[in-house]
């Protein structure tokens, strides 16, 4: 989903920064505040910064397309530290693969952190909350959030793409025409995804309760 | 549930090996194959990037860079969340 650098026309690239601005910043102005009311957070921040670094950049074989992609970490990182600190950790991992890693691109730095950040951690965050209250386990739940984190990431890759690229034609028949691009690549590796989110849910629930139980994660049941 | 979702995702995995693949190039990423094709179709080429380290063995090298240190910071954080509590429950038991 790495919008490369340059593929984006200049006044739809900055409408995307315009959009993802808003987040970042009040993401940054709420981090010290939620470091200093739970312990638990800054460790719980690191290790979800790191995991999401890794495996949005780690590609995946998947041998029923033949083609290679990643999933995106935003689904577990929006559980565990909520959607606008999983924003933030989003933003800091597509700027170092963008700066270093030849992945993703500076000018195509909003757009990567609308669909990676915004959307994929607002759709898994909300997904899991919805299926906690209607008392489905950490395993489903998370299950949901990963899977939906990651389609959703890559829905929204080919809106922004769509609505660049179009110039005079209607948007829809670009859009689905790059949706079923990614189909044979993203479908299983979007339900990959969904096991990892959902395993590490349920492996957290087992190991340490009491952190999501500080953070209010598992208790809507 | 869980069994149903095992069993929906495989045959979600095996319908999608009966699609037609894009793959330009066997295990090519899909940044290339669908990002950079439909790009590249409407005109529009990505740039170099900025610092271009997609130059030979030089990538290799930083993902391998990246990856430790993110394994590293991975691992601190992992052994403070769930091995250090542990290891205190341990000694306050042996005490």
């Amino acid at each position: 989903m790495h919008l490369s650098e340059g593929i984006l026309p200049l006044k739809w690239a900055a409408l995307w920064y315009v959009v993802a601005l808003p987040f970042v910043v009040k993401a940054v102005a709420v981090v010290k505040k939620k470091a200093k009311q739970n312990l638990h957070f800054k460790p719980l921040l690191g290790l979800m910064a790191a995991a999401v670094f890794i495996i949005s950049c780690m590609p995946v074989p998947v041998p029923t397309a033949g083609t290679c992609s990643h999933p995106c970490g935003t689904g577990i990182s929006a559980i565990l530290i909520g959607p606008l600190m999983s924003i933030l950790v989003a933003s800091i991992a597509l700027f170092i693969q963008a700066l270093f890693l030849a992945h993703g691109g500076i000018t195509t730095w909003g757009a990567d952190i609308v669909s990676m950040g915004i959307a994929g951690s607002f759709s898994g965050y909300i997904a899991f909350k919805a299926l906690r209250r209607m008392k489905a386990s950490l395993f489903i739940s998370g299950f949901a959030a990963g899977l939906l984190a990651d389609w959703a990431t890559y829905a929204t890759t080919s809106f922004e793409l769509a609505s660049a690229l179009r110039g005079d034609k209607p948007l829809l028949p670009l859009f689905t025409a790059i949706i079923i691009a990614f189909i044979p690549t993203q479908l299983p590796l979007g339900i990959l995804e969904g096991f990892l989110t959902g395993g590490m849910v349920s492996f957290v629930g087992m190991r340490r309760p009491d952190i999501l139980a500080s953070f209010n994660i598992a208790n809507d049941k | 549930m869980t069994k149903l979702i095992c069993v929906l995702a495989l045959f979600c995995v095996l319908c999608v090996g009966r699609m037609p693949c894009f793959a330009q190039t066997k295990w090519s990423g899909v940044d290339e194959n669908v990002v950079e094709r439909v790009a590249e179709e409407h005109g529009r080429k990505a740039w170099t990037p900025f610092i271009n380290t997609d130059q030979g063995d030089l990538l290799l090298f930083v993902f391998l860079v990246a990856g430790t240190i993110g394994g590293f910071i991975l691992g601190f954080y992992w052994r403070k969340l769930f091995v250090e509590k542990d290891e205190s429950k341990d000694a306050k038991r042996n005490i």
